[in-house]
C-alpha cells in the first residue's frame, strides 16, 4: 500500500521542496493548515487507515448536506465546527495541552486515505474537492491571524508584488473595482492595501465576479482577496493531484486489505447525502403514469411557476429552446411521464413543426433526456439550486426561476393570472415580492404553495411542502400538490361513502 | 459544392492555424472535426492525421459544412477503442459566437435571419469592443474574426494560455465580458454594478466608445424610441419614477419625437437635480446602464463556455446564404458589407471565367484560389497562421537555448 502511495510521491514535486524542510524540522506539522502537498510516508496502521478516513468522511458528508439543504455559509461554519470538534479536532499552535502532532497525523493521514476513495470517478473528484476546499475556507477563517501568516509564509506562493510606481499608474482603475468598502474609505484603503500580480487563470472566481483589475493577462489582486487566491491554489493543487493518484490506482488493486474500505467509503459518501430527492421521486412515478394529455390539467393544477411558464410558453409559441426542453422535459419524466409519452406530449406540442424536423432534430433529445440516447446517463430532475444558479436564461429564453429571472412586475402579473383560481390574491402580492426582493426565492415559492393549497389542501402559513419544509425540488411542490388532492379525493370519497350509508 | 473543396477550399491554410506548425501535431492529429453531410445527417469524432487524409475525406463526403472541436487525449476516430475516463478534451481555442437574432429586441431595421449593412453595426461595435478588451485586459495576441455566412461573427483564439484554459476559467471569462443578461421577461438586462456605485474598471472603459455608436446608431440610424413599444422600454430602465411621468406627460403632448429628441429630455431633466444628490447619482448610472443595454456586445455564452463546444470552420459555405465565412480584419470592420461577401456560386464562375481566358497555357492549376474574390481572405488567414508559428518557433527556440 505504502509503496503505491510512493509512488505517488513524485506526482506532487512541484510544491515539495517548502514541504520537505519542514518535515526535516523538529516536527512535521508545523501549522494547523495544510496544503497536502506530500502523502504521508510513515507506517501507519489498517485501523488507523480506516478511522481517519471515516472520520473526515463524516465531516465531508455533513458539508455536502449543507450545500444541498442551502446552508448559508455562516451556519455552514457553525454546523462544520461542531462536527470537527466531535469528529477530528484540530487545535491552534497556542494550545499547549493537546497532542498536536497527533491530531494534525490523523487528518494527514484521513485526507489522504479519501483521496484513494474518491479519485475513481469525475463525480466523485468534483464532490471531493469541493467538499475539501470548503473544510479548508472553514479552518482558514478560523485560524489565528499569526499562525496564518507564518502558514502563508512557508509556502512559495509565486504572487507578484506591485511596486509603488505600478500602484500609481492604475490608480483610478484599481480604485474602481467593486468592493464592499464605502466610497469615502476608499483612497485611505488603497493606500494601506498591498497589491499582488498573478495570471488571471490562477483566480478565475474573482475574474467571475469582476474583483480584480486584469492587464495583459495579469489580475491585480488586493491583500484582502488573498484568502480567495489561497483557495484556489488549494482547489487546483487537489485536483491535479487526485488525477495523478486515479491514473496511478490501477496498481493498488492486488491489495485485498485496503479495496474493500475504500469502495465502502465512497459508496458511505454517496449515502451521506440526501440524494437530492431523487429516491422518492420514483416512487411517485410507480404510482400510475401521466398521459400526455394530462399534463396540461397537471399544469394547471399542481405546477410551481417555473414549470407553469414554460408550460404556457410551449402552449403559446408551440416551441421552447433548448434549455427549456431539458427544464421541461427531465421534470415530466420524474413526474411520471413515460418516454412514449413524452415524444407524443412533446410532437402535438411543436404543432408548427413537420414530422420530419421533429424526428431529426428533437426526438434524439428527448431519448436522451430518458437515457437512451448517447452516454445512457439517467438524467435527475433539475433541483431549484440548480434551476437558480445554473445556465442563466438569456434573451428569447423562458427557463430558470421566475421568481429570480422576471422583473417584478412580470412576476405579479404572472402569479395573479396563474394562480388566482386557486385562491391567489392581489392582497397576497406584496408579502411575496418582499422575500423575492430579499433575494429568498424558494421563500416566495414555498409562500406561494402554502397560500394556493390554503383553501384546497389546508394547507397554514409555515406548514411549507409538509412539515415546515420549504420547497427546494420542483418535483417536490407537484407531488406535494397531488398528494393534497388526493387526500381530498379520498375524503370526499369516503364522506360520500358516509352519506350514502347514512341515507 | 464538390468543385469548391476540390479547387478552392483552403485546406493547408486551415491546417497551419489550427497547428501552429508545418509538421502535424497532436494540435491536428487528435483534433475533432464533425460533418454534416445533405439530409442533416451529422458524423461526429473524425480525425485526420494529414491535410491530404482531411482533403480527401472531405471529398469523397461533400459535406454541406464541417466543425472543429477540441484536441483531445487520443485521437477522436479511435474513440470507440478507448476507455470513456481516457477520452477528454484537452485543448481548444477560445472561442466567442455573436449572432445577430440576440439584438432582435433592439434592431427595428431586420428581425430573424435578415441583415443589412444596418444591422452589422451592432456587430462592428460588438467586435470593436471585444477585440480590445481581449487584447488589453488578457493579453491576448491571435484573435481570428470569421464571418459566420449569415448574420453573426465567431472569433477563435488560438494563444497558448487561451488554448489551455479550463472550462472553469472559460466560463470566468465569459461572465467577466458578459454584461447583457436575464431573459425576455426582465426588463433591465444590465446589472453589473452594486447599487449605483461606479461600474467596474473593464466596463468603463468600453462605455466611451460605446456611448459614440449610442448617438450614432441606435438614436439616429436606428431610432430604437420612436416607436410606442420602444419607447416603452426605454422608459422602464428609468427607475425614478417622477421623471418617467413627467417624460410622459411631455411626449404625449408633443407626439412624434426622435430617439435622440427622446434621449436629451431625459437629459435635461436630469440636469435640473442637484449636483451629487443621490437621485441624479442613480439617473447617471442608469443612462450608462442603458447605453450598455443597448449596445455592449451580446454573446451566445454557451458557446465560449466548454471545451468540447464545435464551431464551424472558416471558409465553410453557409447553407442557407451560399456565402463563404470569411475571416474579417477588425480593424476594417466598419467598411464590411456581409453583402459583399463572396458565394460560392460566383466562385466557381469567377474560376471558370479565368480558365476559359488562359486555358492555352493552362498550368498552374494549383493556384485555383488566386484566381478569385476568394484570394485577400486567404492570405488573411495565412498571415494570421504565419504569426502562430512565428511564436511557436521563437519560443521553441527560446527552450533551445536553456540546454
Amino acid at each position: 500500500m505504502f509503496k503505491a502511495k510512493e509512488r505517488k510521491g513524485p506526482s506532487t514535486p512541484l510544491k515539495s521542496s517548502s514541504a520537505q524542510v519542514q518535515l526535516h524540522s523538529t516536527e512535521p506539522y508545523p501549522h494547523r493548515l495544510n496544503f497536502y502537498d506530500l502523502p504521508p510516508i510513515f507506517d501507519v496502521t489498517l485501523e488507523e487507515f480506516e478511522s481517519a478516513a471515516l472520520a473526515r468522511l463524516r465531516i465531508l458528508a455533513e458539508i455536502e448536506s449543507s450545500f444541498v439543504r442551502n446552508r448559508s455559509y455562516d451556519e455552514l461554519k457553525a454546523v462544520t465546527k461542531t462536527q470537527c470538534d466531535k469528529y477530528l479536532t484540530l487545535n491552534a499552535n497556542s494550545a499547549s495541552t493537546c497532542d498536536l502532532q497527533g491530531e494534525r497525523r490523523r487528518d494527514h493521514v484521513g485526507h489522504f486515505v479519501l483521496r484513494l476513495a474518491f479519485c475513481r470517478s469525475e463525480e466523485l473528484r468534483r464532490r471531493f474537492v469541493k467538499a475539501e476546499m470548503m473544510l479548508f475556507r472553514v479552518r482558514w477563517d478560523s485560524d489565528d491571524t499569526r499562525e496564518r501568516e507564518a502558514f502563508l509564509s512557508s509556502r512559495d506562493f509565486d504572487w507578484v508584488p506591485v511596486d509603488d510606481k505600478e500602484k500609481e499608474m492604475y490608480k483610478t482603475q484599481l480604485m474602481a473595482v467593486p468592493s464592499n468598502i464605502r466610497p469615502q474609505d476608499l483612497e485611505a484603503h488603497f493606500k494601506k492595501d498591498k497589491y499582488y500580480k498573478v495570471r488571471w487563470t490562477r483566480v478565475p472566481d474573482l475574474v467571475e465576479k469582476r474583483r480584480v483589475f486584469l492587464k495583459g493577462g495579469w489580475a491585480y489582486v488586493p491583500a484582502r482577496e488573498q484568502s480567495s487566491m489561497v483557495f484556489q491554489e488549494f482547489q487546483t493543487n487537489l485536483e491535479k493531484a487526485l488525477e495523478m493518484t486515479a491514473k496511478a490506482l490501477p496498481r493498488l488493486d492486488e491489495d485485498t486489505r485496503l479495496l474493500p474500505i475504500l469502495n465502502n467509503l465512497s459508496q458511505g459518501f454517496l449515502a451521506g447525502v440526501p440524494s437530492e430527492w431523487l429516491s422518492s421521486s420514483s416512487s411517485a412515478a410507480e404510482g400510475g403514469g401521466i398521459k400526455a394529455e394530462e399534463v396540461d390539467e397537471l399544469a394547471r393544477k399542481h405546477f410551481p411557476m417555473c414549470m407553469r411558464n414554460l408550460h404556457e410558453s410551449l402552449m403559446r409559441d408551440r416551441h421552447l429552446k433548448h434549455m427549456g426542453r431539458l427544464q421541461y422535459g427531465l421534470f415530466l419524466k420524474v413526474l411520471g411521464l413515460s418516454i412514449d409519452e413524452a415524444i407524443t406530449f412533446w410532437r402535438r406540442s411543436f404543432s408548427k413543426i413537420t414530422d420530419d424536423k421533429f424526428n431529426k432534430e428533437y426526438r434524439y433529445n428527448i431519448r436522451h433526456s430518458y437515457g437512451l440516447e448517447g452516454r445512457r446517463a439517467n438524467y435527475p430532475a433539475k433541483s431549484c439550486q440548480q434551476i437558480l444558479m445554473q445556465d442563466q436564461p438569456g434573451p428569447n429564453e423562458s427557463h430558470g426561476c421566475p421568481y429570480r429571472h422576471f422583473s417584478e412586475d412580470n412576476l405579479q402579473s404572472a402569479l395573479l393570472a396563474s394562480y388566482a383560481p386557486h385562491g391567489l390574491t392581489a392582497a397576497d402580492l406584496p408579502e411575496i415580492m418582499h422575500t423575492v426582493r430579499a433575494g429568498h426565492y424558494h421563500v416566495a415559492c414555498t409562500r406561494v404553495f402554502e397560500i394556493t393549497h390554503a383553501r384546497s389542501g389546508g394547507v397554514k402559513k409555515g406548514e411549507g411542502v409538509g412539515g415546515g419544509e420549504s420547497v427546494t425540488h420542483p418535483n417536490q411542490y407537484a407531488a406535494r400538490s397531488r398528494e393534497l388532492e388526493k387526500a381530498r379525493l379520498e375524503k370526499a370519497e369516503s364522506e360520500r361513502d358516509a352519506m350514502v350509508v347514512d341515507g | 459544392m464538390l468543385a469548391f473543396y476540390r479547387r478552392l477550399y483552403p485546406f493547408k491554410s486551415i491546417m497551419n492555424w489550427l497547428n501552429h506548425e508545418h509538421v502535424p501535431t497532436k494540435l491536428y492529429t487528435h483534433r475533432e472535426f464533425a460533418f454534416t453531410l445533405q439530409g442533416d445527417v451529422y458524423l461526429r469524432y473524425n480525425s485526420f492525421n494529414t491535410v491530404d487524409d482531411f482533403k480527401k475525406q472531405v471529398c469523397a463526403l461533400n459535406p454541406t459544412r464541417f466543425e472543429i472541436g477540441p484536441v483531445y487525449t487520443a485521437r477522436p476516430r479511435d474513440k470507440k477503442t478507448i476507455r470513456p475516463g481516457g477520452f477528454i478534451p484537452m485543448q481548444r481555442e477560445l472561442v466567442f459566437d455573436i449572432d445577430m437574432t440576440d439584438y432582435d429586441s433592439i434592431r427595428t431595421c431586420c428581425s430573424d435571419a435578415g441583415i443589412c449593412k444596418r444591422c452589422w453595426a451592432f456587430i462592428a461595435v460588438a467586435v470593436k469592443v471585444l477585440d480590445s478588451a481581449l487584447r488589453d485586459q488578457f493579453g491576448y495576441k491571435h484573435l481570428l474574426w470569421v464571418y459566420s455566412g449569415r448574420r453573426g461573427i465567431h472569433l477563435w483564439i488560438s494563444d497558448k494560455e487561451a488554448m489551455e484554459l479550463t472550462d472553469d476559467q472559460r466560463r470566468a471569462v465569459v461572465n467577466w465580458i458578459a454584461v447583457i443578461t436575464g431573459s425576455k421577461d426582465q426588463h433591465k438586462k444590465v446589472n453589473a454594478r452594486p447599487k449605483s456605485r461606479p461600474l467596474p474598471p473593464s466596463l468603463q472603459m468600453a462605455l466611451e466608445p460605446l456611448a459614440e455608436c449610442f448617438t450614432e446608431l441606435i438614436l439616429d440610424d436606428q431610432d430604437c424610441f420612436r416607436s410606442e413599444e420602444g419607447c416603452e422600454a426605454f422608459l422602464r430602465l428609468i427607475p425614478d419614477e417622477t421623471i418617467v411621468h413627467e417624460l410622459r406627460k411631455l411626449w404625449e403632448l408633443n407626439p412624434g419625437r426622435s430617439s435622440s429628441q427622446k434621449w436629451d429630455d431625459l437629459k435635461n431633466m436630469i440636469r435640473v437635480l442637484d449636483k451629487g444628490s443621490s437621485r441624479r447619482l442613480a439617473m447617471k448610472a442608469a443612462m450608462e446602464d442603458i447605453i450598455l443595454q443597448y449596445t455592449y456586445p451580446r454573446l451566445d455564452a454557451e458557446v465560449s463556455k466548454h471545451r468540447n463546444h464545435l464551431l464551424k470552420a472558416p471558409f465553410c459555405v453557409h447553407p442557407k446564404t451560399g456565402r463563404i465565412c470569411v475571416p474579417i480584419d477588425p480593424a476594417r470592420i466598419d467598411d464590411f458589407d456581409p453583402e459583399q461577401v463572396p458565394t460560392v456560386r460566383q466562385l466557381l464562375r469567377e474560376l471558370d471565367e479565368t480558365m476559359a481566358q488562359d486555358s492555352a497555357e493552362g498550368e498552374e492549376r494549383h493556384a485555383d484560389s488566386e484566381r478569385t474574390s476568394l484570394k485577400p481572405y486567404i492570405q488573411m488567414l495565412d498571415k494570421h497562421a504565419m504569426a502562430l508559428m512565428d511564436e511557436v518557433r521563437r519560443s521553441k527556440r527560446g527552450a533551445d537555448m536553456s540546454w
